[in-house]
């Protein structure tokens, strides 16, 4: 019994991450409908601190421990996994999942340790005033939906006056994110909205995309997760809708959702708040250190691929601001609290992204007290079947900050009159 | 004709069409109860898998590659071939075939006189195992499924509804070939039940397995006949539905489009799923079409349901299934 004991003990030891270690765990779905997304995300984002660690010894000297827990995008066991790995000293979580970021953003507060959700979560969090724990830039759900609203503004030569928009979305708290925002921008332009949702998990469109065919919108926009985007683009193509009016937003917006369809997807757009592809010289290192060592995450064939670019642009943006922590306690070995001040500093410069093999990738964040929410800028990038990639289709485009503000302030209030939260940073 | 009416056609050809593919998949649940009173949980899981296989066996894939290499440090993705579809179809037939055997073997054979809830509970471990093993085998990428099925707006449809009416309707290629192929798996499922000796035998066991057991119908022989029709009924559906969406795993979900075909249309009757599914596609599509848009819209997952609810209240055995008379 005495020696159970022990090699207990010893095993628990051994599976504990060492007290030095940085540990950020990696909430991530790699089964059920949602993993064909899930698993390049999760991929980019462990390589890119293996390659961290194989390559520079971790992050300031201290090697990040990335414990995976498996939430098949499901809110309670989302909330499992924070619970089962807060105790091993988190830093930081980045869940993929807006249902887990609802659920959590009390339990982070209440803990100290930090929430970061880029492009996905509560979109007032950008509030950093009403969200102490919470950041979301560079972008989100409404500044996607504005810069996709420049966008066609920029195609129709500066007026969307008379034009029909439709905004086909998952019938979810993410699928209608955008519709507040998209109808405040309609009154200022003189569009026509109509919402279209789709349940989960959007198998059958046939309804909605029959409806698109009758109503002959100018545009679609498209705010759909998982299975519902390669059947929303198989859709558009089997009505013949022309495929360069139809844009999604980053969700959808991955190979997985046009390479279904074929060829007949070619000029899908979608937008992207960074780059994809492997033309990026942080590639070769990731090649040297992680995928011919054998110490990539997955299979190593998702290496450049729009969701693979994000896991790894979220990693990047994590382990800048456990630098900047780091950097500012003036020790390694630093706290939740401490990388939480880091993420309210971050200060991730183009010459910093540069020195990152990350040129041109990410547009540059100054984050502040009240500023958690980044620049919002993002860029078109268009299917190109017959190559198989996504190309760049604009320069950065940034959002209507002057319809999304008033909205954020009025969101994050409301939040914050519910739950007797103070303001900060006056 | 009124715009709205001949968008109401439109609507209620596709509904029938959207009904036919809910009906593949109600298909495989109503042979596996009507043989052996099972109802069968994995029955979306094993057009999941079967679609998977398919593709896997097409495409060339190693299967469990991904664990091969994980353990013996290789690099094996592909064999480096592309079967012809119809090859890659027998192959994978063949596999559901194996697929009964063993489920009779390992699961079934050590159930037998076990009430009806402990084989569904053993369905529901088969699902969850077989989604599993179907990812290790073939990885949880979403994936192209391409057997030369034509897709897209059907430009006959859409000229000669165009000349009569002065507006084209939208049906799909595709789902005009799952009618097809549908009227023809009824149709070879009929004359296989009427005029084989296995076919009889089949009526047999599901009119009384202890009367067919005393005439010398082999129970086990009949269970792995059926679920590898079922497993080959799944395999149709899987091809349709991989076909509109690309093989990946919310492919299982469809079976929840199944369930409401089955409360309309009864668990044991072959007719009744087609007419259920008929029933179901129309309603929920002409409902979306006329009150979704009045309440916000997205009306069909829940609407399906309600509507065989309300055939329950009237009929509890579904339209064609049989009604349950237990004298105490």
């Amino acid at each position: 019994m005495k020696k159970t004991l022990t090699a207990l003990a010893l095993a628990m030891a051994v599976a504990t991450p060492a007290l030095a270690e940085l540990v950020v765990p990696n909430l991530s779905y790699r089964t059920g409908p949602y993993a064909p997304s899930g698993i390049p995300y999760a991929d980019g984002f462990s390589d890119y601190f293996e390659l961290l660690n194989a390559r520079d010894g971790g992050i300031g000297g201290e090697l990040v421990s990335v414990p995976e827990c498996e939430t098949a995008y499901n809110t309670e066991k989302g909330v499992e996994c924070y619970e089962a790995t807060k105790g091993l000293g988190s830093l930081v979580y980045n869940p993929l999942s807006t249902g887990i970021t609802y659920q959590l953003i009390p339990k982070v507060t209440a803990d100290g340790i930090t929430l970061y959700t880029p492009g996905y979560g509560r979109t007032s969090a950008a509030n950093g005033k009403v969200f102490a724990n919470v950041f979301n830039y560079p972008a989100n759900y409404w500044d996607g939906a504005s810069i996709i609203i420049n966008h066609l503004l920029d195609q129709e030569g500066g007026s969307l006056e008379g034009k029909k928009i439709a905004l086909i979305y998952h019938n979810s708290a993410y699928g209608k994110e955008p519709i507040r925002t998209l109808q405040e921008l309609s009154k200022k332009h003189g569009y026509e909205l109509v919402e279209i949702p789709v349940d989960h998990p959007g198998q059958e469109q046939k309804s909605q995309w029959l409806q698109i065919r009758r109503d002959k919108p100018d545009y679609v926009i498209m705010y759909g997760w998982g299975v519902m985007n390669s059947v929303a683009v198989q859709e558009a193509v089997n009505i013949k809708y022309p495929m360069d009016h139809f844009i999604g937003i980053w969700w959808s917006g991955s190979e997985n959702d046009v390479e279904p369809a074929g060829d007949r997807a070619n000029g899908y757009k979608m937008i992207s708040f960074h780059g994809t592809g492997s033309d990026y010289p942080i590639y070769a290192d990731l090649k040297k250190y992680v995928i011919d060592a054998g110490k990539a995450a997955g299979a190593g064939d998702q290496v450049g691929t729009a969701l693979y670019s994000r896991g790894m642009y979220a990693a990047m943006v994590i382990s800048e601001a456990i630098r900047k922590a780091q950097e500012m306690a003036g020790h390694s070995a630093v706290t939740a609290a401490e990388v939480r001040e880091g993420f309210e500093n971050l200060d991730l410069t183009e010459e910093r992204l540069d020195e990152l093999g990350l040129p041109g990738f990410a547009q540059p964040i100054k984050s502040t007290c009240a500023d958690h929410g980044g620049p919002g800028t993002a860029m078109i990038f268009q299917w190109d079947a017959a190559a198989g990639a996504w190309s760049k289709a604009s320069d950065w485009i940034e959002a209507d900050q002057d319809v999304i503000a008033p909205l954020l302030a009025e969101d994050s209030a409301a939040f914050a009159a519910e739950n007797n939260i103070a303001e900060r940073c006056n | 004709m009124p715009d709205q009416l001949l968008f109401a056609m439109e609507v209620t050809l596709n509904g029938l069409m959207a009904g036919v593919m809910y009906s593949l998949v109600a298909l495989g649940f109503v042979l596996i109860f009507k043989a052996s009173g099972i109802f069968n949980y994995a029955q979306g899981v094993l057009a999941l898998f079967a679609a998977l296989t398919l593709v896997g066996f097409q495409d060339g894939q190693v299967p469990f590659a991904h664990l091969i290499n994980a353990v013996f440090k290789t690099n094996l993705s592909t064999f480096g071939w592309h079967l012809p579809a119809i090859v890659a179809i027998l192959l994978t037939a063949a596999v559901m075939v194996l697929l009964a055997i063993i489920i009779e073997k390992f699961v079934l054979k050590h159930l037998v006189n076990q009430p009806p809830i402990i084989l569904f509970m053993a369905t529901i471990g088969m699902a969850y195992f077989l989604e599993g093993l179907g990812d290790i085998m073939w990885g949880a990428d979403i994936k192209k499924l391409d057997v030369g099925l034509p897709q897209g707006i059907s430009e006959t449809v859409e000229s000669v509804t165009d000349s009569i009416f002065g507006y084209g309707f939208f049906i799909d290629n595709l789902d005009i070939v799952a009618t097809v192929v549908a009227a023809l798996l009824v149709l070879s499922l009929t004359l296989f039940s009427q005029y084989t000796k296995y076919g009889r035998a089949l009526r047999a066991v599901a009119d009384d397995h202890q009367a067919a057991l005393s005439v010398g119908i082999s129970l086990r022989f009949i269970w792995v006949l059926v679920w590898s029709i079922a497993g080959i009924v799944a395999l149709v559906a899987g091809i349709m539905w991989g076909t509109k969406s690309g093989v990946q795993f919310s492919l299982s979900l469809i079976a929840l489009k199944a369930l409401p075909v089955l409360m309309l249309g009864g668990f044991t009757s072959i007719p009744g799923a087609i007419v259920g599914g008929l029933i179901i596609g129309v309603g929920e599509k002409l409902f979306e079409f006329t009150i979704g848009p009045m309440i916000g819209g997205a009306t069909e997952n829940w609407f399906a349901y309600v509507l065989a609810l309300v055939f329950l209240v009237f009929r509890p055995q579904g339209l064609f299934g049989e009604k349950i008379i237990e004298r105490v």
